[in-house]
């Protein structure tokens, strides 16, 4: 859709070819690729270069820049257009992370496709804007109140950037939920190599459409099979209503009932927990005998790979399962690899968040965590050197 | 010098002919909630409260004054309930 | 004669009337007028959206037979904002309290009537938050008791009509809900205007406000509107104050400026001619 309602002659929306840029810019550029049209948000260190780039592409696409008020406003606005039709992000770091987190419990409420690219930076509060961190991991979860699930993705290089962005819209209109792409500074400011593909090979989803002309018995949150409800987007007849407050399948509120808060809010969590196999995705890199095996994701899983292979070299039985999927986090996957290691080393560039899951899922098998703080990611080294104390 | 307003003593030529719309009220009596602006805006005191009680347990406005509505619609359009609107009354042949 | 249906049945959710609001809320007024202003004008209903945010009137948008959405507290604009965006063709009006607009939402208010959205903006201004049980907010008046102000209120009451000329808005006009018509007229106007409208309707909160200021019925105080209120169109917004002996009612902006909407499209015109 043209939201500008002027035809305009488009300049390339997807830049095919061999490219070099840094990750921020490869987030946008993916998010072009994969049909967003619309982008709110609010400058904030290290997050700023995505919405500088979309408001410089976005005119030239067809597409609708603004800069909203602040990160409140900006994902209001977000869920705003994606329920008028249009794929919607926005971009941020911790404190505007934190500002939105309201408006993401609305747009889980209202099964809103969206998605909300956090460029980590070292927290809490105001902490330090321009050095990288992963302490958002929980919060990514957790942050809003109530109970729900949402989805996560990890990057870990400037292509992923790319990828991981038009994957997270592809998750965001199949399941109709906010989907975080959960960058740091450093990935979000470093310059690699990103191979665009032809426009014709970019995979785009589009949320289901209902399938029912418009009616008054048309119910805009009946779920299908799969859990998810086709999504009827204003202007089209549907004449729909939807709210934040515990609704049944029309739409209407529905704060009396114990019912209507039980089935919505089990759809809600069920709609991603459910159907987490084709969600979660993570890759192993010598896994297959391995002894003592690194769980990471993020910049630390690039230290990771260096510290894993090098310990191999040294004779050392090591492998890494990078998570790709943050939320839903990959349990299956990490207690099928605890099972047959003796050991597992996480690191994080924070004081241990996603080392909780790893623990919880890997039992009885001992699990090291490695907190890394402040400009510096992991060095392999430490790395390795964990993994070496491990080996037994 | 008389120093009276144009409008007092000028009267419209067709005066005699014009007739005032009338109106008929109609009332959805399970929908009033009992505030009462219908009754007291009316500018033709049309209504007063009735005596029935409706599902709400409220008294409802009933016409008091059946030919003294000249459909101003105020009733309707101040009614918080939609429980209240006029039509107009076909009086070719005299109400 | 009960079979024949309310003309304005069309306008509303059969299946959610009647509506919770309180035996002689404003609320039910501002949505019978919003009703007859869409009725006058024909308007194609497809294509309204009615957002509301918070609180007795922010359940409207349940009501409306449109589109609809009830957001956050204090984020309509900011969510009208992106609809409208994202398509200009439909008609974006948010209907919202004192408190969502102003207190929690004044942001979003001062800087979409800044860059003249080109979105209605319905304000029910009953002087407390209501749903709550009537606490005060950025428009109880000085002195008055509410259950946070129980010595009092200390705090000055915004104008808001001076609120919104001030930050721009292309047309400003303050009605009560006695004034029916007007209200009508000016949320017609205000429909077919070009950039960012505001209608502040003075309302009454009998149950709560009125009770607690001893005008304990819709009655008592639609005559505190009636006595108080004098129309001053065109007067200076600043001067426009509401006081328990006077209520000062009309349009009081109605300029021309060009849309955030215009701007945009003339921008993205100029970028494709560029390239």
């Amino acid at each position: 859709m043209t939201t500008t309602s002027v035809s305009v002659k488009k300049a390339r929306v997807v830049r095919s070819g061999r490219r070099f840029m840094s990750g921020d810019i490869a987030c946008a550029e993916g998010a072009l690729a994969v049909g967003c049209r619309f982008f709110a948000g609010y400058p904030i260190t290290p997050a700023t270069e995505i919405a500088e780039h979309m408001a410089r592409r976005l005119p030239e696409v067809g597409g609708v820049y603004i800069q909203m008020e602040d990160e409140i406003a900006s994902m209001a606005a977000v869920i705003g257009a994606s329920y008028a039709g249009v794929k919607a992000m926005t971009a941020t770091s911790g404190p505007g992370f934190s500002l939105m987190m309201e408006n993401i419990g609305l747009a889980v409420m209202t099964e809103t496709p969206s998605v909300i690219v956090n460029v980590m930076r070292g927290g809490p509060s105001t902490g330090q804007p321009t050095m990288p961190g992963q302490q958002d991991v929980m919060q990514t979860r957790w942050g809003s109140h109530g109970d729900y699930e949402i989805i996560a993705l990890a990057p870990s290089s400037v292509q992923e950037m790319f990828n991981l962005t038009v994957e997270a819209f592809n998750l965001a209109e199949t399941y109709r939920v906010p989907v975080f792409v959960l960058a740091d500074e450093i990935v979000g400011h470093m310059w690699e190599r990103v191979d665009i593909p032809d426009e014709d090979s970019i995979k785009i989803v589009n949320r289901k459409k209902p399938t029912v002309p418009p009616d008054n018995e048309f119910a805009p949150f009946k779920p299908d099979e799969d859990l998810v409800p086709p999504m009827a987007v204003f202007g089209e007849g549907y004449r729909f209503h939807a709210t934040g407050l515990t609704h049944d399948e029309r739409g209407y509120p529905r704060t009396e009932s114990a019912e209507a808060q039980t089935r919505l809010v089990q759809r809600l969590c069920d709609k991603i927990r459910k159907n987490k196999e084709r969600i979660i995705r993570v890759e192993n890199t010598m896994l297959e005998d391995a002894e003592v095996v690194v769980v990471a994701y993020g910049i630390a899983a690039r230290a990771a790979l260096s510290a894993v292979r090098k310990a191999r070299t040294m004779g050392i039985k090591a492998g890494l399962l990078r998570l790709v999927t943050l939320w839903p986090f990959p349990e299956e996957q990490v207690a099928h690899m605890a099972r047959r290691v003796n050991a597992i080393v996480v690191p994080e560039m924070n004081c241990g968040q996603i080392v909780r899951e790893v623990e919880r899922a890997a039992k009885e098998t001992p699990v090291v965590f490695l907190p890394k703080l402040g400009e510096e990611p992991h060095k392999p080294d430490e790395i390795l050197e964990a993994v070496r104390r491990m080996q037994k | 010098m008389s120093l009276m307003p144009v409008r007092t003593w000028r009267r419209p030529l067709d005066a005699d002919k014009a007739k005032p719309p009338m109106g008929e009220v109609h009332l959805i009596k399970d929908r009033c909630k009992g505030c009462g602006f219908c009754i007291e805006f009316c500018p033709k005191k049309v209504l007063e409260e009735s005596n029935e009680l409706n599902a709400r347990g409220v008294h409802p406005p009933r016409v008091k004054n059946e030919n003294t509505c000249v459909l101003c619609d105020f009733c309707s359009a101040v009614c918080p309930d939609f429980a209240i609107f006029t039509t107009e009354k076909d009086c070719k042949e005299g109400c | 004669m009960e079979e024949l249906p309310h003309p304005y049945e069309k306008f509303l959710r059969k299946d959610r009337i009647p509506h919770i609001w309180c035996e002689g809320c404003g609320n039910g007024i501002i949505l019978n007028c919003f009703a007859k202003a869409l009725d006058e004008l024909n308007i194609d209903m497809n294509k309204v959206v009615a957002v509301s945010g918070i609180g007795c009137i922010g359940r409207v948008s349940g009501y409306t037979n449109t589109d609809s959405f009830h957001t956050t507290h204090g984020r309509p604009i900011a969510f009208a904002t992106g609809v409208k965006l994202a398509n200009p063709e439909l008609k974006v009006v948010v209907i919202s309290g004192d408190g969502d607009l102003f207190a929690i939402g004044g942001n979003h208010f001062i800087h979409a009537a800044r860059r003249n959205l080109d979105i209605q903006v319905i304000c029910a201004n009953n002087f407390i938050y209501g749903m709550t049980g009537g606490q005060y907010g950025p428009t109880t008046p000085l002195e008055a008791w509410t259950p946070t102000t129980p010595y009092g209120n200390i705090e000055q009451a915004f104008n808001l009509v001076h609120l919104a000329a001030a930050c721009g808005a292309v047309y400003v006009a303050r009605w009560t809900t006695l004034h029916t018509r007007w209200l009508t007229e000016s949320i017609k106007k205000a429909l077919q205007k070009e950039g960012f409208s505001f209608i502040e309707v003075v309302s009454q909160c009998p149950e709560i406000f009125g009770r607690y200021n001893k005008m304990e019925t819709g009655l008592k105080m639609m005559q505190w509107f009636k006595e108080a209120s004098v129309v001053q169109h065109f007067s200076d917004p600043a001067k426009a104050e509401i006081t328990p002996n006077r209520i000062v009612v009309g349009e009081f902006i109605d300029i021309e400026k060009p849309s955030y909407g215009r701007l945009l499209r003339e921008m993205a015109t100029r970028v494709s001619e560029k390239k």
